[in-house]
C-alpha cells in the first residue's frame, strides 16, 4: 500500500505541508482559497515539522501494521481500512490513550474534541495527499515501499 | 452440546482482541463466545460519558453491529458455572456443555465491595452498562451523592452525574486521589480541578454517616475474576499467564483484567486492568490459539492511563522511581522518571502532545544515552533520536 515518505535531506522546513494539510478539509467543502481559509486562524495540521539546528523533518501517521493506537483505543473509534488508520470523529471521546500509545506523536487533540491524525486523505480530496502534492521540493512522497 | 474450535468466555476488550486474532490466522474455525450480560460488545470505560450524555448506548459499541456475523462468532448468552479440561468442555449454569478444542478465559473483574458496605440499602457499583443503567435511575437532581473510592473509576463517575446532581462528594482512606496512579502533588493538581468544578472530597477519612447521602457508589476497587479457573490453572492474585497468554493447563489461554502480568518497567507481576493491555493480550491469545507456526508473545506490559477530568487531561506511564525531570507551569505540569540509562516512567498534566514518545522509551528500554535525552525531555519528539534511528522509523514503516 502507498504511505507518505519524508527525506529530511530534502526538506526545506517551509511548513508548506502544514498549510496543504490543514487546506486539505476546506478544499473538499468548496472553499478553494488558501488564504481565505487560513489566515486568521491558527492551523491545526495533521503532519508536523520538527526542526532543529537546521535539520527539518515532517511527522505524520505511519499506518503502522501492528498499530498500538487501534489496538488501544478504548471506544473503536480507531480502526484499519485498507491499511489505512482512520479515526471515527461521532465515537471518539477524546480520552487520548492513543496519544499515549503512539510511538511517532502523530495523534492530536483537535479543536471538536476528539483526535485527528493524517488519513492519507481519504475523507477529503482522495489521491495523492495534500501534503504531498503540496511539498515544493519533493521531500515528501507518496509511494509503496512493501 | 455444541462444540467449538474455539471458545472464548467474555466479551469485552480482551476477547475481542482474541476475535480479531483467531481471524488473523484462522478465517474458518468456529468461535462462541460466552456473556453474561445481554448486550453487544460496548466499551466500559464509556459508562460515566452515558451518564454525562456523551455518548448514547449505541456509540459505544466497542465493534460495529456486523462484527459477530462478519467474524463468524456464535453469542451464547449464559453464565459458565465450570470447566473440565479433562472433557474440553465449559458448562454453564443451566447445565448446558459447550465443547472446545482452545479455550480462552476472559471474565474480567468485578466490583470490590468492602465488607463495611454490604448492609448498605443505597449502593450502586460503577463498571458495568447495567451498573450505569440502575445509577442513572437513581439520580435526582436533588440527590447528594457519596463515591467511595478516588480512583479513576469513581472520580470519572464524579464528572459524569456532577452536572445532575445536587452534590457529588468523593471519599477515600488514602490521603490523596488517584493514589494507584499519581504522586501526591500532581494528585493535588487534579484534585484542586475537580473541586473548581464543584466535586467534594473527604480523604483520609472512614465513612460513617451514610445518612447524610441518598446515592453510595462504591468504586473501592476491583477483584478478578478468577474462580472459574480455580483447581484448573495456577493462580496468583489473577490467573498467572505466560507471554504466549497460555495459563498453566492444556489449551487454556487467559487474558485481560483477569490475569497478572509482568510489569517490564520494575519485573513485578502484577493486574494491569487496563484496556489496551487486554486487547492486546487478547489478540496474542487468539493468534496463538489458532497457530502452531506463528507465535505472538505480549511481553511489554507497562501500567499506563489516559483520562480527561473536565478538559484537564493527565496521561501516566510506568514506575516512578529513579533521578526525575520536573517542568511545572501554570497550566502544565510534567515529570520524568529515569535510571540506569532508561526512563522508568513519566506524569503529564494538561500538555499530553507527543505522550507516546516517552512511552516508546519506556517500552522499548532505550538507552538514553543513544538519544538527546534532554531535548526529549524538553520537547518529545522523533528529533531526540540519532539520524539513522531516524530514518528507519520514518523511512520503513514497519
Amino acid at each position: 500500500m502507498k504511505r507518505v515518505y519524508v527525506n529530511e535531506k530534502w526538506c526545506l522546513g517551509c511548513h508548506l505541508c502544514e498549510y496543504y494539510c490543514a487546506f486539505a478539509g476546506f478544499l473538499e467543502r468548496g472553499e478553494n482559497d488558501m488564504a481565505r481559509a487560513l489566515k486568521t486562524s491558527k492551523i491545526k495540521p495533521r503532519i508536523n515539522i520538527e526542526e532543529k539546528d537546521g535539520v527539518s523533518f515532517a511527522v505524520s501517521c505511519r499506518h503502522c501494521r501492528e498499530p498500538l493506537c487501534v489496538k488501544g483505543c478504548i471506544t473503536g473509534a480507531l480502526s484499519t481500512f485498507d491499511g489505512v488508520i482512520t479515526i471515527n470523529g461521532d465515537k471518539c471521546v477524546g480520552c487520548y490513550t492513543c496519544i499515549l500509545c503512539c510511538p511517532y506523536g502523530a495523534i492530536s487533540p483537535s479543536e471538536t474534541g476528539a483526535v485527528q491524525k493524517c488519513e492519507l486523505c481519504v475523507k477529503t480530496i482522495g489521491g495523492t495527499p495534500a501534503c504531498v502534492k503540496g511539498c515544493p521540493n519533493n521531500a515528501i512522497v507518496f509511494e509503496e515501499r512493501g | 452440546m455444541s462444540k467449538k474450535k474455539y471458545v472464548i468466555i467474555g466479551n469485552s476488550a480482551a476477547a475481542i482482541g482474541a476475535v480479531e486474532g483467531i481471524r488473523q490466522v484462522d478465517k474458518q474455525g468456529e468461535i462462541a463466545i460466552i456473556t453474561d450480560e445481554p448486550h453487544h460488545t460496548y466499551s466500559r470505560p464509556l459508562i460515566s460519558y452515558l451518564l454525562q450524555g456523551k455518548v448514547t448506548r449505541d456509540s459505544m459499541k466497542y465493534r460495529p453491529d456486523g462484527f459477530y456475523t462478519d467474524n463468524n462468532c456464535e453469542i451464547i448468552h449464559g453464565t459458565a458455572n465450570k470447566i473440565e479440561p479433562q472433557m474440553k468442555q465449559v458448562i454453564l449454569k443451566n447445565g448446558e456443555r459447550v465443547t472446545y478444542e482452545k479455550l480462552l478465559v476472559a471474565t474480567g473483574s468485578r466490583a470490590f465491595i468492602p465488607p463495611v458496605f454490604e448492609k448498605l440499602d443505597n449502593k450502586y457499583s460503577f463498571m458495568t452498562i447495567d451498573d450505569a443503567v440502575k445509577l442513572d435511575k437513581a439520580i435526582s437532581e436533588d440527590s447528594r451523592i457519596l463515591i467511595i473510592g478516588a480512583g479513576l473509576i469513581g472520580l470519572k463517575c464524579a464528572e459524569g452525574i456532577l452536572e445532575r446532581v445536587k452534590s457529588v462528594t468523593v471519599a477515600d482512606i488514602a490521603p490523596r486521589i488517584l493514589s494507584a496512579v499519581l504522586e501526591e502533588e500532581s494528585a493535588v493538581i487534579i484534585q484542586t480541578h475537580l473541586e473548581s468544578k464543584g466535586v467534594q472530597f473527604r480523604l483520609s477519612s472512614e465513612i460513617t454517616d451514610f445518612e447524610n447521602y441518598d446515592v453510595v457508589v462504591i468504586a473501592a476497587g476491583v477483584r478478578p475474576n478468577v474462580e472459574l479457573l480455580q483447581g484448573v490453572a495456577e493462580i496468583g492474585r489473577g490467573v498467572v499467564v505466560n507471554e504466549k497468554s497460555e495459563t498453566s493447563a492444556t489449551d487454556i489461554f487467559a487474558a485481560g483484567d483477569c490475569t497478572e502480568t509482568v510489569d517490564i518497567t520494575t519485573g513485578e507481576r502484577k493486574i494491569m486492568a487496563l484496556l489496551p493491555n487486554a486487547y492486546m493480550q487478547g489478540e496474542a491469545a487468539g493468534i496463538n490459539m489458532s497457530s502452531c507456526e506463528k507465535i505472538k508473545v505480549f511481553d511489554k506490559a507497562i501500567p499506563m492511563n489516559a483520562a480527561g477530568f473536565f478538559g484537564l487531561h493527565v496521561i501516566t506511564a510506568g514506575s516512578y522511581s529513579g533521578e526525575v525531570y520536573i517542568k511545572k507551569t501554570d497550566e502544565t505540569y510534567k515529570k520524568l522518571f529515569y535510571s540506569d540509562n532508561k526512563l522508568n516512567g513519566f506524569i503529564l498534566i494538561g500538555n499530553v502532545d507527543k505522550a507516546g514518545i516517552y512511552t516508546s522509551l519506556i517500552r522499548e528500554k532505550t538507552p538514553l544515552d543513544s538519544i538527546d535525552f534532554e531535548l526529549v525531555c524538553e520537547r518529545p519528539g522523533l528529533m531526540a533520536f540519532a539520524k539513522e534511528e531516524r530514518l528507519i522509523k520514518l523511512g520503513e514503516a514497519k
